[in-house]
């Protein structure tokens, strides 16, 4: 395998809760992220799948390094980047860059098009104003814009093409890794086809890698190579992204592609076998943090936390149903 | 063939701005059939005329908007001659409204009891004991747990699902024919969305009350209806039965929906359709999907085409179709 671009390594985030009006006394911790690891090769794409709440957005978060972990170690080209400083920090800022669900709330109405994308130009590159324009007019036109939007303001675009400005803004600074939060969840049908398709487009072109982070199996199973399932701050499980839609292993996974809407009438599914709702964060069920919703769950489940073993290559998974077939795949030899 | 429930005929509904000097013609012509216990999928992108289409059956336009032709008929009765009071008496009784934000649809100071029991007090005058027990068989029918409980407590202290679980039952509270549903699953996590519509689909066998999904999803259609409705630019270009629509559609922008759709487990390249849907003060000259259609003939700019009928009740408006 080639050198994973990001590592993702036994991080932790646990957010302190307070009591009382002032929030003085420190009682909880929410504990968001609970040890997840996994790796982004270069021009690769990971999907990151799960409901609210399960720590998505918080991983987007620790990634960009706008929260710090807990514990664990996040590796950017080989480097922690808990230790940048400086000009090197400055360069991780610069190869790790941001999509967010919205692009009504993140592109600020008062700026122009051209404004907003040259604006990590001018804090990261010493480039002259004609080679910024010059710039800002590339990356216009490798999301499909003409260069001569760079005029106007966000409101003079549709929701898809105020994508495509957040997208260029996210290229400008010759990015390696996009973290794509909910990129396309707040945008119609067919511009969803749109930008997914162009987001492939420019990987193969670019060879910049992907975090998607999504609720949508198909959609995220679509664009992904790889997919991490998140369960209330855990990554239950990690496979190939066909492999995962054809081969599902934890009950949660399954779940999810029972809940996944059909693509044709006569596509029937089973009933979801789920019940209730997804626990609070703040006081997460003992033993697998599933076993309470999950219909296979065994008495074992509410007292032990399940070991992530792989069942196949490149296919793990964190459930106490898999254990005797893991073991014969340990003993086989694979780590 | 016995009366449908619901039928729309030739529906008109435009928005007048600027003291009446821009209109902007939201639906146009307009037609619908729905019979009791169906379900119709209302189709197409943001702007399309969906909501306004939902909105005039139930009577709720905004101020700026007119029905300025055609009929709405609902079990016999023309919905379009109603004065507001007597719509307000048919609104909650004959026809329900679910819609996309249960938070905002919920009032946070009223107990979830006084708000399921409003349209059961109003329009079937149950008082006292009787209308305690209607709103607990209701929440038990949306599968709310402990209903004696639940029912005192207040919206903020329920989960998005089961916020959207009591708008249902309120939905419901009135012995409702006819429910439409505007988009009511956007805001829900996927399981919670798959346990909704499995809910609902249980709701309506037990009631054969006939539902309207408006929605963009076609997901929700494959899994909910029976009927299919796609409109484009205030207009409905092709409606017709599910599984007919999602096998050989006629219209180019149905094909293009169908394609732009991620399928679970398929790599095949989504198509995208190209552009943006018009601007319906200034929809395009003739077919107004010309200018995104991949299979657009000369005529199809100047000429708007017909419904042409392709099958049993199933109709593309659509000059290839022909």
């Amino acid at each position: 395998m080639t050198a994973a671009l990001l590592d993702v390594d036994g991080v932790r985030k646990h957010f302190p809760v307070g009591s009382g009006a002032l929030l003085q006394r420190q009682t909880a911790w929410v504990k968001a992220v609970e040890g997840i690891s996994f790796t982004i090769a270069a021009a690769e794409t990971l999907g990151l799948i799960g409901e609210s709440g399960c720590g998505k957005t918080t991983t987007a978060k620790l990634i960009l390094l706008q929260e710090r972990p807990t514990a664990g170690t996040i590796r950017f080209d080989g480097e922690d980047v808990a230790t940048l400083k400086g000009p090197a920090l400055l360069g991780y800022r610069r190869a790790v860059q941001v999509v967010f669900q919205d692009p009504f709330g993140s592109l600020s109405p008062r700026m122009r098009v051209g404004s907003i994308i040259s604006e990590p130009l001018e804090i990261h590159t010493k480039l002259s104003r004609a080679a910024i324009h010059e710039r800002v007019a590339q990356v216009l036109e490798l999301v499909g814009l003409r260069p001569d939007v760079a005029s106007l303001f966000p409101h003079e675009f549709s929701g898809g093409q105020r994508q495509r400005i957040a997208i260029a803004r996210a290229l400008v600074t010759d990015t390696r890794l996009i973290v794509l939060d909910e990129p396309v969840s707040a945008l119609d049908v067919s511009i969803r086809a749109q930008i997914i398709t162009q987001l492939e487009q420019l990987q193969k072109r670019l060879g910049v890698s992907y975090l998607f982070i999504g609720h949508d199996l198909a959609t995220v199973a679509h664009i992904s190579h790889r997919i991490a399932v998140m369960y209330l701050g855990q990554i239950v499980e990690t496979a190939e992204s066909s492999e995962l839609c054809a081969n599902p292993k934890h009950p949660y996974t399954q779940a999810l592609l029972i809940a996944a809407l059909p693509a044709h009438p006569d596509d029937k599914r089973e009933r979801l076998g789920l019940k209730g709702e997804i626990p609070s964060a703040l006081s997460p069920p003992s033993g697998c943090r599933f076993h309470p919703r999950c219909p296979r769950a065994m008495p074992r489940c509410a007292e032990e936390v399940p070991a992530t073993r792989q069942v196949a290559p490149g296919h793990s998974v964190s459930c106490h149903l898999y254990e005797a077939m893991s073991f014969e795949h340990t003993v086989g030899g694979s780590p | 063939m016995r009366t449908p429930l619901l039928e729309i005929r030739g529906l008109k509904t435009y928005y007048f701005t600027f003291g009446g000097r821009r209109v902007v013609k939201a639906v146009e012509d307009v037609s619908i059939t729905l019979s009791e216990g169906e379900t119709l999928g209302l189709v197409g992108e943001s702007g399309c005329g969906k909501t306004t289409t939902c909105l005039s059956i139930v009577g709720l336009l905004p101020p700026a908007a007119r029905v300025v032709g055609g009929e709405i008929r609902l079990a016999g009765i023309d919905l379009a001659q109603k004065s507001a009071r007597e719509m307000r008496r048919l609104r909650g009784s004959t026809i329900a409204m679910i819609l996309q934000d249960p938070m905002a649809s919920l009032n946070p100071l009223f107990s979830i009891y006084t708000q399921v029991a409003e349209p059961a007090y109003y329009h079937l005058g149950m008082r006292s004991r009787s209308l305690r027990r209607r709103v607990e068989e209701l929440l038990r029918a949306v599968r709310i747990p402990s209903p004696a409980m639940r029912m005192r407590g207040y919206p903020h202290q329920m989960s998005g699902g089961m916020r959207q679980r009591i708008v249902g039952a309120i939905a419901l509270a009135g012995g409702p024919k006819l429910i439409i549903a505007d988009e009511p699953t956007t805001n829900l996590d996927v399981t919670i969305q798959a346990q909704y519509l499995d809910l609902l689909m249980d709701i309506q066998q037990e009631t054969g009350v006939a539902l309207i999904f408006v929605t963009h999803n076609l997901g929700i259609v494959a899994k909910m209806c029976n009927q299919m409705a796609v409109m484009y630019a205030g207009r409905i270009v092709e409606k017709g039965a599910v599984r007919d629509l999602f096998g050989a559609p006629r219209h180019p922008y149905t094909r293009a929906l169908l394609g732009s759709m991620a399928k679970l487990g398929s790599k095949e390249p989504l198509y995208a359709i190209p552009g943006q849907p018009p601007d319906l003060a200034h929809p395009p000259p003739g077919c107004a999907f010309h200018p995104r259609c991949s299979d657009a003939l000369p005529r199809c700019a100047t000429q708007d085409p017909d419904d042409v009928p392709c099958g049993l009740n199933w109709t593309a408006r659509c000059w290839l179709a022909a």
